[in-house]
């Protein structure tokens, strides 16, 4: 036995769900303070539209399998939605309580209901009758797979092609583990496999299959391939040993054992989205002594969520607020020592409508780290799309006017890879709801109805 | 999915679920509205004469915060003319011909009255008649409602006439302002009643305004009793439809009312007895829409349980009730305090000791931490502890073995009668 299990053994509990859901007695008495409104902005203000007063309802009235199907029936992936959705913004800014007392805490009793689907593993879906059609998704994270579940429900023969070795996508392997656990994103891929989709994992379209006979094969093809690594961020000293990619390394953290070489040591995260802070509170859960977030820009032009914010700063992340790497720093031996950074400010908008950060000359000073997290953004996979040979913008999949139709009547694309640059960062849940969408529009391409949503 | 389309006396409906007669059925809007949404069934607000209402009409009664734990109202029978009613009774059912639409009728307890209003309905194509006997105010003040469903005979003649009349089955509701139900139920039922309901609204005064000293609702300074409704009054519904459903007497379906407001009290209610459910006060509290989670409950409930039709738990539990004299006498309950779950509120000892048998002592621990234990030997197992315990599980009634054979109070004075001839007196 090494030394180090002890605290090996305190690093999974680190990595365990941090919150904890609510009681029987927590959901009851939250549930019925819920006011029930009619025509509520909680569902207008949810992307999925789930009908939240009545899943609340549901939970006050013991009907606690209704209440997850009322969830899931809006959102195929509502269970990682409870825990990941800035509710805040959403339907919890949203509720009319926040007017009176306080709002209902709705993520909280999304989670209390799917959490009791999952523990008493309820089949809460039934794939509708064959209609001979077959469609093929690219991509099993919260897009394709809602887009999978719409269409079997509609009768569609769905297969999904998974480069990785599991499906779920972001919510498998990109989302902290003590926010996200696995098996919550396992369960909703069960959901969507028990109405016969056939899910292909490690089958990388491009490599595996060719695009070309993906759209041979099937009646229609979903391109929802996500985004792809973090860019390098072009400095001095960035390919040393202890610069590590955001995504690669939240995925090690829910792939691997956990490491613990990480701990007592000092960590910057650059950047400012979620996947910054993902990578900084895994730093500090991984027994990191010290993390600092480096920003260009300020606390407001952050695109991480109030929430994630709220939770870095109890975690003890530390915010460099206008702050640019301009090297890193290593000894003779390759180890990174520290990063030099310049001061910035802000001048006018730039094209994004974000106020553009500039360097102050003569401002560099030194933070001394032992290793470094790129989390600035996520790269295109812009091989995979022009295999497709579908229009796009710098690895954004253009789009037939408001429709999910690609340049290929045969390819429609949702998710990531339709998600403009400089929109702050996509969420789980418009995901879900582009796919749903996008499912309906093949259906009423395929029946051959013109689109006209009423 | 369970079977879930009831067959109350010849009537059918695809669920369990109607609007009681009550202002959520005063027109055709509204009933096509609820069937929209999901109601199996509507009893028309009242037909008869048409008559005068005032304004200020309902109040509620909270408790501890929650709004509408009880309602009342002044509200009196329909205000619309008869035949506006009926052309939209007549609209309705067209539109919605596999849903039970119910006329619930008030007249003068004449027979010629009864025989014209019902000939009258009889061309719209009800699915049956409900008659109200049950409407404690205002309409008693004319010797109809309540004031002719508290005499036996007035039930008994009214039901003969109304079905002399009728070729569609006739529902009697009853109300609950009477010493015993059941007299007016048997009376109902030798009337040729087809099925009864019940309860009606319970005479009720929601309150006075401790500042202006008004009665609460008020009509320009005075009020006048209404009718209480809402959940308040389930407990007192659920036993009068008990009551009904196990005397031999009574033996035509029952339709319950009385403070229904989800699938769990329409599950409860179906179990003591009634074959389908009459809901008001939970709808005009948050609209029609609550029918839906009272479909699926019901369905997902009869699901788990592996029941296909929902007219299978019907009177379940029926032969569960009885007099107190049967209930056995050497039955032992006592209650268990799970000290990890109790989070030592001391409520249980407060109660127990000023209200009960004084069997709850607050102990210390070696570690100097405070518990609760119970001492079992003095406990009569009144639930009083349980019942005051804000945590779930912390406290459990057990049930003791008991090495008596079980013997109830009836058969105990048998037993002496049968030995010593005593004669024993109670007191009820």
């Amino acid at each position: 036995m090494s030394m180090s299990s002890p605290i090996k053994g305190s690093l999974e509990m680190n990595f365990h769900e941090a919150e904890r859901g609510l009681s029987p007695r927590e959901a009851l008495e939250e549930s019925n303070r819920c006011l029930y409104c009619y025509d509520a902005p909680c569902i207008q203000a949810c992307p999925t539209g789930i009908d939240i007063p009545s899943f609340i309802k549901k939970i006050a009235s013991d009907n606690i399998k209704g209440s997850a199907k009322t969830i899931m029936t809006a959102n195929p992936v509502g269970a990682s939605c409870a825990r990941v959705c800035p509710t805040e913004e959403l339907c919890e800014g949203a509720c009319v309580l926040n007017h009176s007392t306080k709002p209902i805490m709705i993520g909280n009793l999304q989670r209390y209901s799917t959490d009791w689907a999952i523990q008493n593993k309820q089949a809460l879906f039934k794939a509708g009758k064959k209609n001979g059609k077959k469609v093929a998704i690219v991509g099993s994270g919260p897009a394709g797979l809602s887009a999978a579940r719409e269409l079997a429900l509609l009768g569609y023969s769905v297969t999904i092609f998974e480069a990785e070795k599991n499906p779920g996508g972001l919510n498998t392997y990109g989302i902290v583990s003590f926010r996200l656990p696995q098996s919550i994103s396992y369960w909703e891929v069960e959901q969507v496999k028990s109405l016969d989709v056939e899910i292909k994992t490690n089958t990388r379209v491009g490599v595996d299959v060719s695009a070309n006979q993906l759209t041979a094969d099937y009646d229609a093809v979903i391109l929802a391939i996500g985004m792809s690594d973090v860019p390098k961020l072009g400095i001095e000293g960035e390919d040393l040993a202890e610069v590590y990619d955001a995504i690669e390394f939240v995925k090690a953290t829910k792939t691997k054992a956990l490491t613990d070489k990480f701990i007592g040591k000092k960590m910057a995260v650059i950047g400012a989205g979620n996947t910054a802070i993902d990578a900084a509170t895994c730093s500090v859960r991984l027994g990191a002594e010290q993390v600092g977030i480096i920003y260009r820009r300020t606390q407001k032009e952050m695109t991480a969520y109030d929430f994630e914010y709220e939770f870095a700063k109890q975690e003890g992340v530390g915010f460099h607020w206008l702050t640019n790497p301009s090297r890193i720093l290593s000894n003779d031996s390759g180890q990174v020592t520290g990063i030099e950074c310049v001061k910035m400010v802000l001048s006018e908008a730039g094209e994004d409508g974000r106020r553009r950060p500039v360097p102050i000359s003569g401002s560099e000073f030194v933070i001394p780290v032992d290793g470094v997290i790129r989390a600035i953004g996520q790269s295109r996979y812009v091989g995979l799309i022009e295999q497709f040979g579908i229009q796009h913008d710098d690895g954004v999949v253009i789009l037939e006017g408001d429709s999910y139709k690609t340049s290929n009547e045969k390819v429609f694309a949702c998710g990531d890879v339709i998600f403009g640059k400089g929109q702050g960062e996509a969420m789980v849940v418009s995901a879900a709801q582009q796919g749903k969408k996008t499912a309906y529009e093949i259906d009423l391409t395929l029946r051959g109805e013109t689109v006209d949503i009423a | 999915m369970a079977d879930l389309s009831i067959d109350l006396a010849g009537i059918k409906s695809p669920n369990p679920f109607w609007l009681a007669s009550a202002p959520p059925t005063n027109s055709g809007y509204q009933v096509q509205r609820a069937f929209e949404a999901g109601w199996g069934g509507a009893v028309w607000k009242t037909l008869g004469d048409p008559i005068l209402n005032v304004s200020s009409r309902f109040a509620a009664v909270g408790f501890n915060g929650q709004r509408v734990a009880g309602f009342n109202n002044i509200e009196l029978i329909t205000d619309r003319p008869l035949e506006v009613n009926l052309k939209e009774i007549y609209e309705t059912k067209k539109r919605f011909p596999d849903h039970a639409i119910i006329a619930s009728v008030m007249v003068e307890p004449r027979q010629e009255k009864w025989h014209e209003i019902i000939k009258r309905i009889e061309d719209v194509g009800v699915d049956g008649y409900e008659l109200n006997f049950g409407c404690p105010h205002g309409m008693a003040e004319r010797g109809m409602g309540a004031a002719s469903g508290q005499v036996p005979e007035l039930v008994e003649k009214q039901t003969y006439w109304a079905k002399e009349a009728a070729t569609k089955p006739v529902i009697v509701k009853l109300t609950p302002n009477i010493t015993d139900i059941t007299v007016t139920a048997e009376a109902a039922v030798r009337g040729g009643a087809d099925a009864i309901s019940m309860i009606n609204t319970i005479n009720s005064l929601a309150g006075v305004d401790i500042h202006s000293w008004n009665t609460i609702p008020h009509v320009g300074g005075k009020g006048a009793h209404g009718g209480y409704c809402g959940p308040a009054v389930k407990p007192i519904a659920l036993n009068m439809v008990a009551e009904c459903a196990r005397n031999p007497a009574i033996n035509v379906p029952i339709s319950g009312i009385g403070g229904i407001s989800n699938w769990q009290d329409t599950v409860e209610f179906l179990l003591m007895g009634s074959t389908g459910v009459q809901i008001c006060t939970a709808a005009m509290h948050h609209g029609f829409r609550i029918v839906e989670d009272l479909v699926d409950g019901l369905s997902n409930y009869l699901d788990e349980k592996g029941i296909s039709s929902v007219m299978d738990i019907v009177g379940k539990s029926v032969p569960r009730y009885s007099d107190w004299g049967n209930l056995d006498l050497n039955y032992k309950v006592v209650a268990r305090i799970n000290n990890e779950v109790c989070i030592n509120c001391n409520k249980c000892h407060i109660a127990c000791e000023d209200t009960s048998h004084q069997c709850i002592d607050m102990l210390k621990g070696t570690s100097g931490s405070s518990f609760l234990r119970v001492r079992e030997e003095d406990c009569v197992g009144c639930n009083l502890c349980s019942i005051v315990c804000p945590v779930d599980g912390a406290i459990d009634m057990i049930e003791l073995t008991n090495e008596l054979p079980p013997m109830t109070w009836n058969e105990r004075q048998e037993f002496l009668g049968g030995i010593g001839n005593e004669s024993v007196d109670f007191v009820k």
